[in-house]
């Protein structure tokens, strides 16, 4: 391609510090904000860069005995639930997802397409179109504000999800692997574990960031199951500080920070995963 | 004989094909069973009874009472308005700035790699962290918006943005652009590193200037990518919700309550399930039809990766 002219190269560098700085800002005045104190963050103008830069709020919620305020005692115990949650969600839709896409991909199955096209749609389906009916029976069941209602929920986008995820990944995985395997006399199972899955470890592995990323971030099916302090995520426990006027607002970004740095920290060491996925399977917005 | 035998044969090894792929579908085909399809088809029986939410059993048959209901309210034909201003002005934006952005990238500037590590950020962010952000930034007496614009003399004093309904509903489309702009260009971004080269040097050597290769080169090519971004987003946008919830609670006065919203006070606030599920269908029936799109775009021969 022809050199770019100076002028080009100027235009360019001027146009990605504008970017920069939208993707920046906001993210920098959260952090500024959970490490202030809150005499200095209330100040008019504010001071931007703090002068008594401090821990206190990332301490108070981490170390354990010195919750000193509401905030930080709750949201102790919602960033378990979330990891907890995310997790064996994660956990369960790679296995069941596996065994699923391994039929869709490598199986001669007359009704394949149409199963195929039934669970992208299905994945498309939005959790409030889902929420009375699942509330109803939960609220039977006695399931309210336990972690396996999230669970089971979290399933309903996630596993489709995986399994339209998985099953790219191993259209992709050649084939001349699989029928030496089978006619060497393994199962099908045993071909999927011991010859399948080890070529296609770096998609399972993406497939597994983005689920837990996914139900890291789900807010509206927790908002709707869960209500105690106990059983409440991450996410709706900042939702429901925010809402309240007399909160402790570096109580509150601290928090915001710790819940976004497991899922940016992830996203950032697996970039090269995050980005071949989003355009494999085009999915998390 | 053997002629006879051989297709028997292959008969048998397809049906035990199918069966094994049966057994390894089972569990997948149960959850959604049971978690998707039959709470589908609940909610759809639900629409038609008057259901209250403090003893949720479908009770008297109403026809299509609740939805005749809401489709002669205003609060209705309203959310339905904010939700179509949010879904087009959210979507537009964030593929002109993604689509920028991508191009950006492409023309690997000094620094491209970390603009596009940064990228990821706001992605990962997750939908509440970042709709608290925003509701601090925009904060009326401590916020960083008014503290920058106010030291910029901009404005004289502090201003309560979230008072008048149309800047709010703005400004929460502002927070959405920046948490979806960098899934936009990140797959715009993989999709124009697919182009080959020798296609642009092609036309650049036949005298095709930067624009017209621009528009019939890399915009043919890049279609495919950006309708399946234009389609996922659009149901996304369509459906919103968390992010109201956290920086408006869908005020000031409504005036940010979109269907999703809508959806959910009639349901959990107001306790009509009934016609919550008539709302909640409807929104089913939209995100189908645009899964229909998405598919047809996925199956196009051309597009199969």
């Amino acid at each position: 391609m022809k050199k770019k002219t100076p002028v080009q190269t100027m235009r360019n560098l001027v146009l990605m510090a504008l970017v920069l700085f939208f993707v920046y800002a906001p993210i920098t005045w959260l952090v500024l904000s959970s490490i202030s104190t809150r005499a200095e963050l209330l100040n008019v103008p504010p001071s931007f860069i703090p002068k008594e830069p401090t821990l206190k709020n990332y301490l108070d919620i981490l170390v354990p005995g010195r919750a000193a305020s509401e905030v930080a005692s709750t949201f102790k115990v919602a960033l378990g639930n979330s990891l907890l949650v995310a997790t064996t969600t994660t956990l369960i839709c790679l296995l069941v997802g596996v065994l699923a896409a391994y039929a869709l991909a490598r199986l001669r199955l007359p009704f394949k397409n149409k199963l195929l096209m039934s669970i992208l749609s299905v994945r498309m389906i939005p959790e409030i179109s889902l929420v009375i009916p699942l509330y109803i029976v939960a609220a039977k069941l006695a399931l309210l504000n336990k972690p396996a209602v999230l669970i089971i929920t979290y399933l309903s986008f996630a596993l489709p999800f995986s399994i339209w995820m998985i099953t790219t990944f191993f259209e992709a995985v050649p084939m001349e692997l699989e029928d030496a395997a089978r006619i060497d006399g393994c199962s099908r199972l045993r071909t999927l574990f011991n010859v399948i899955l080890p070529v296609a470890t770096p998609g399972i592995v993406s497939t597994g960031l983005f689920i837990f990323l996914l139900a890291w971030d789900e807010f509206f099916f927790a908002l709707i199951f869960t209500s105690t302090l106990a059983a409440k995520t991450a996410p709706v426990a900042i939702a429901e500080f925010t809402g309240r006027y007399a909160v402790d607002i570096t109580a509150m970004m601290a928090a915001g920070v710790l819940a976004a740095l497991p899922p940016v920290l992830l996203a950032l060491i697996f970039q090269r995963y995050i980005v071949s996925g989003l355009s494999a399977g085009a999915v998390k917005g | 004989m053997s002629v006879l035998a051989k297709p028997r044969k292959s008969l048998t090894l397809a049906r035990q094909e199918v069966r094994d792929g049966l057994w390894l579908l089972a569990p997948s085909m149960l959850v959604i069973l049971i978690i998707t399809v039959l709470p589908i088809i609940f909610t759809l029986v639900l629409s038609f009874f008057d259901t209250p939410l403090s003893n949720p059993v479908p009770r008297d048959f109403v026809g299509f009472g609740n939805y005749l209901e809401f489709l002669n309210s205003q609060q209705f034909w309203q959310a339905i308005w904010r939700t179509l201003y949010f879904t087009l002005v959210s979507v537009g934006m964030e593929l002109m700035l993604g689509l920028g952005i991508a191009l950006l990238i492409h023309a690997r500037p000094p620094g491209w790699n970390f603009l596009r590590t940064s990228l990821i950020i706001p992605w990962a962010v997750p939908t509440v962290v970042n709709g608290a952000m925003w509701r601090w930034i925009y904060n009326a007496d401590y916020g960083a918006l008014n503290g920058v614009l106010l030291s910029l003399g901009i404005i004289e004093k502090y201003q309560a943005w979230m008072i008048d309904p149309i800047v709010a509903m703005n400004l929460v489309i502002v927070a959405d652009i920046w948490h979806s702009v960098p899934f936009i260009a990140i797959i715009l971004q993989a999709a124009l590193a697919g182009i080959p080269v020798e296609l642009e040097e092609a036309a650049a050597v036949d005298g095709a200037n930067a624009f017209q290769r621009f528009l019939l080169i890399r915009l043919p090519l890049l279609q495919p990518a950006i309708l399946v971004a234009l389609v996922v987003r659009t149901v996304e946008a369509f459906r919103v919700f968390d992010i109201i919830y956290v920086i408006t609670s869908g005020g000031p006065a409504f005036g940010t309550v979109t269907i999703s919203y809508l959806t959910y006070l009639e349901s959990f606030t107001y306790g009509h399930l009934g016609s919550g599920s008539a709302l909640s269908f409807l929104i089913s029936a939209f995100t189908l039809v645009m899964a229909l799109v998405y598919i047809k775009i996925l199956y196009r021969p051309e597009n199969r990766a």
